[in-house]
C-alpha cells in the first residue's frame, strides 16, 4: 500500500475542521489525536506535518506523542476490535486460559489484525470490570463475566 | 410506578440495557405508567443487573436480572427478588458518605441531587474564608485516596499560598490499577458531586479552571461526565458565578490514551500538556509548578469527591470515623476471583479477612483463597496469615504492602505465585514511561530473571531480590519504585512456587 504523504482534499477538510475546535484548548495535542483517531480510524503519518504547523511544534515531538500511547494507531485496525482484559482480576478469573481461547477462536495473536481484515485483538489493562470478571470490549461495547461460550459468542459476532 | 435499571459500565456490561428495554417494553404492552431511571450501581455487582422497583417509597431489589425476568418483577411474583436494597447485609454494613448518593439516584438529573442533599456542601463552604476551606479539609484528615495517602488539606495550602495568575485543579480518573473502580462508579452514578468538590479546591486555593482526566478504557464514565458538566454550566453551578457568588470555576473533561503511567501525576499533567506521558523529577512539586507550570491541585477522584461530605456534615463528623491516621472511610472495591464482587464503602480499619471472607463470602470458585492483591499492580500479594491486617496506611505499609486505591483482588489456590510475580514485572516493562533506567531496564531483567527461576535456577533468586532492591531505591516513581512490592510478596510469602519449578525441572 503507498504511504498517502498529503492528505486528499475532503480528509484535510476534516483535519482543519479538528485543528479549529481546538484552537483554544490548553494543551490540544491529546483532543486532537483522539479526534483524528475518531474520523480516521488511525493516526495517518500524513496529518503530522499538518499539526506540527498548526500548533508550532517540531515533528519528532509529535511522532514521539503518538507512539508513546498504546491508542494511537498508525494503521488502521481491523473491521472489528476485540480487546481483551490481561490484568490481575481478570487472571484470577480465568483471563490467560480465555484468552488463548479467543486468539484460537478469532484466528489472530494479540496486537494482530487478521489476514482478511476481520479482526483486531489487543490486550487491555483493566476496564474496572474487576467485580465481573473477566472483561472485554467488543467494538466499544463491553462485556463482563466472559467464559468460553460468550468468547465462542463474539467469535461468531465479528467473523460474520 | 418507579423502576430503577442501572447504566453503570459493569451493570451494562453484563446486560442492563436489554434488561432497561424489556422494562420500557412490558409498560409500554402493559399501559403502564411506569418511570425508568438509569441509575448508577448501588456497589453489588455479583448481582447485576440489579433491578429496583419503588413500591410504597421502598426500593425493592431483584437480581441478577435478565430480560426474561422483567414480567414476573413488575408483577412482584420473580423468584429473584432480594428484598428492601437497603436492608440487604451488603449496604447496612457499610458507611456510605462519599458514594452515599451512587446508584441512588439518576445521575444526571440536578433536581434529584439536590433532593438528596447535592450542593449543601458547596453551599456551606461558600459561606467560609477559603482559608477556613482549607482548614476544615486539614481538620477531617482526609488524605489522599489516588494510592499515596498524602493529606489533602496540607497539599491544598500549598497551592493556596502559591502566588500565581491562573492556578488549576486536575481531578486524577486515570484509574488504571487492576481491581479498582471506585472512581468509575462514582462519576457513572453521581458526577455532580465529583463536580462540586472540584468546586471546593477551585474557591479554596484560588483555581479557576479544573480539568478531569479520565481514562480511554471508559467511556461511560466520560460520557457522563461531559454531559454533567454542561448541565452544571446551564445550572450556574459551573461558569463566571459559581452558584451566584463571586467566585468563577469551571472545568472540562480530558481523555487518556491508554498509558498506565499517565496515572503518576507528574506524567498526567505532561499529558494533558499534550507531551508524552515521562515522569517529571520532583521538585518542583505540581503544587507549586503543575499545568503548564502553575500551582495545581492534584487529586484523585475520591479524594475530590469526599471534600462536599466534609462540609456537609462536619469536618470532625468525618474524622470520627477511622484507624489511627487513616481517618474517615475507604470505597474498598473486592473483585477477582470472588463471590461477591463490588464496592463497599466502610470506615478504615476492618481487617482484610474479613473483608474477603465475610464480605465478600470467598471466591467465587469455592476453592481455598491463596492470595489477595491490595493497592492494584504495584499492591502485595497477602497470603491468608496476613488477614489480620486492618485497613490502614500504616498496617499494610508494616506488612510490606500498601491499600493504594485501596482495591482488592481475591486469587484461589489455582493461582500460581510465580506467574503473577512475573507479570507484575512484565507490565511495569510495558508500561514504564522509559525515562529512568531501574525501571526501564529493571523490569526487562526482572522478567528475565523470574524465568530462570521458573527453568529450577535457584541461584537467580538473590539476583531477583537485588533486582527489586535497585528498582526500589533508584526509580523516579512509584511505577519501577513499588513493582518489587507484587514481586518480593509473591517471592516471601509463596516461596514453593518459585522452588516448584526446580522440583519439575531436576
Ligand atoms: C504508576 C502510577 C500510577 C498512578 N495511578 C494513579 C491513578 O490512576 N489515579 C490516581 O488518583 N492516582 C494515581 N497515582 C498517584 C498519583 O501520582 C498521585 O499521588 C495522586 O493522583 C494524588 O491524588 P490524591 O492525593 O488525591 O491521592 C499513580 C502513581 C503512580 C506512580
Ligand atoms: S482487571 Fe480486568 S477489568 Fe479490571
Amino acid at each position: 500500500m503507498p504511504v498517502a504523504d498529503v492528505l486528499e482534499p475532503h480528509a484535510r477538510q476534516t483535519l482543519d475542521d479538528i485543528l479549529r475546535a481546538h484552537a483554544a484548548d490548553e494543551g490540544p495535542l491529546l483532543p486532537i489525536l483522539h479526534d483524528i483517531q475518531a474520523a480516521f480510524g488511525h493516526v495517518p503519518q500524513a496529518v503530522v506535518p499538518v499539526i506540527v504547523e498548526a500548533l508550532n511544534l517540531g515533528k519528532a515531538e509529535v511522532h514521539g506523542v503518538i507512539s508513546f500511547y498504546h491508542d494511537f494507531r498508525a494503521e488502521p485496525a481491523g473491521r472489528s476490535v476485540v480487546k481483551l482484559c490481561r490484568a490481575e482480576a481478570c487472571q484470577a478469573m480465568g483471563g490467560d486460559h480465555l484468552a488463548h481461547h479467543a486468539e484460537r477462536k478469532l484466528g489472530v495473536g494479540f496486537h494482530e489484525t487478521r489476514a482478511d481484515g476481520k479482526v483486531t485483538l489487543e490486550p487491555v489493562y483493566c476496564l474496572g470490570l474487576c467485580a465481573c470478571a473477566p472483561a472485554a470490549m467488543v467494538n466499544g461495547r463491553l462485556v463482563g463475566r466472559l467464559d468460553e461460550a460468550a468468547v465462542d459468542r463474539i467469535a461468531t459476532e465479528v467473523l460474520a | 410506578m418507579k423502576v430503577y435499571v442501572p447504566a453503570d459500565a459493569a451493570a451494562r456490561a453484563l446486560g442492563s440495557d436489554d434488561v432497561a428495554a424489556a422494562v420500557q417494553a412490558e409498560a409500554t404492552r402493559r399501559g403502564l405508567d411506569l418511570t425508568l431511571v438509569r441509575n448508577g450501581s448501588r456497589g453489588m455487582v455479583w448481582l447485576e443487573p440489579l433491578v429496583e422497583v419503588e413500591r410504597d417509597g421502598v426500593r425493592l431489589a431483584y437480581g441478577p436480572a435478565t430480560a426474561a425476568d422483567v414480567a414476573a418483577i413488575l408483577d412482584g411474583t420473580s423468584a429473584k427478588a432480594l428484598g428492601p436494597t437497603d436492608d440487604l447485609p451488603w449496604m447496612k454494613k457499610q458507611t456510605r458518605l462519599t458514594f452515599a448518593r451512587v446508584g441512588l439516584i439518576d445521575p444526571l438529573d440536578m433536581a434529584h441531587y439536590r433532593a438528596e442533599g447535592g450542593l449543601v456542601g458547596l453551599e456551606r463552604a461558600l459561606a467560609l474564608p477559603p482559608t477556613e476551606i482549607v482548614q476544615a479539609v486539614i481538620d477531617s484528615g482526609l488524605r489522599g485516596r489516588g494510592g499515596a495517602g498524602f493529606p489533602t488539606g496540607i497539599k491544598w495550602k500549598t497551592v493556596a499560598e502559591a502566588k500565581a495568575d491562573q492556578k488549576y485543579i486536575v481531578c486524577n480518573a486515570d484509574e488504571g490499577d487492576s481491581g479498582t473502580f471506585a472512581d468509575r462508579m462514582l462519576m457513572e452514578g453521581d458526577p455532580f458531586h465529583l463536580i462540586e468538590g472540584m468546586i471546593i479546591a477551585g474557591i479554596a486555593v484560588g483555581a479557576t479552571r479544573g480539568y478531569v482526566y479520565i481514562r480511554s478504557e471508559y467511556p461511560d464514565a466520560i460520557r457522563v461526565m461531559r454531559a454533567a458538566v454542561g448541565i452544571g454550566r446551564k445550572a450556574g453551578l459551573l461558569g463566571p458565578s459559581v452558584l451566584g457568588s463571586a467566585y468563577a470555576f469551571d472545568m472540562e473533561i480530558r481523555v487518556g490514551a491508554g498509558a498506565y503511567v499517565c496515572g503518576e501525576e507528574t506524567s498526567l499533567l505532561n499529558s494533558l500538556e499534550g507531551k508524552r506521558g515521562v515522569v517529571r523529577a520532583k521538585p518542583p512539586l505540581p503544587a507549586l509548578e503543575g499545568f503548564l507550570g502553575k500551582p495545581t491541585v492534584v487529586n484523585n477522584v475520591i479524594s475530590l469527591a469526599t471534600v462536599p461530605v466534609i462540609f456537609e456534615k462536619g469536618a470532625a463528623f468525618y474524622r470520627d470515623f477511622g484507624l489511627g491516621r487513616s481517618r474517615g472511610t475507604i470505597p474498598l472495591q473486592i473483585a477477582g476471583n470472588v463471590r461477591h464482587g463490588g464496592l463497599f464503602e466502610v470506615a478504615f480499619g476492618m481487617g482484610l479477612g474479613e473483608i474477603v471472607n465475610d464480605i465478600g463470602g470467598g471466591t467465587a470458585s469455592g476453592r481455598p483463597v491463596k492470595a489477595v492483591q491490595v493497592g492494584g499492580p504495584l499492591g502485595a500479594y497477602f497470603p491468608s496469615s496476613l488477614f489480620d491486617t486492618p485497613t490502614c496506611y500504616e498496617s499494610f505499609a508494616s506488612a510490606e504492602g500498601l491499600i493504594g486505591h485501596a482495591g482488592i483482588v481475591v486469587f484461589d489456590d489455582t493461582a500460581d505465585m510465580l506467574k503473577q510475580a512475573r507479570f507484575a514485572m512484565e507490565f511495569c516493562a510495558i508500561e514504564s514511561c522509559g525515562k529512568c533506567t531501574p525501571c526501564r531496564i529493571g523490569a526487562v531483567r526482572g522478567v528475565e530473571t523470574i524465568d530462570r527461576i521458573a527453568r529450577g535456577d535457584t541461584a537467580a533468586i538473590p539476583l531477583l531480590t537485588d533486582l527489586c532492591n535497585t528498582m526500589k531505591a533508584g526509580s523516579l516513581c512509584a511505577l519501577g519504585g513499588f513493582t518489587p512490592y507484587p514481586v518480593m510478596s509473591a517471592l516471601t510469602h509463596f516461596p514453593d512456587d518459585f522452588a516448584r519449578a526446580k522440583e519439575a525441572a531436576e
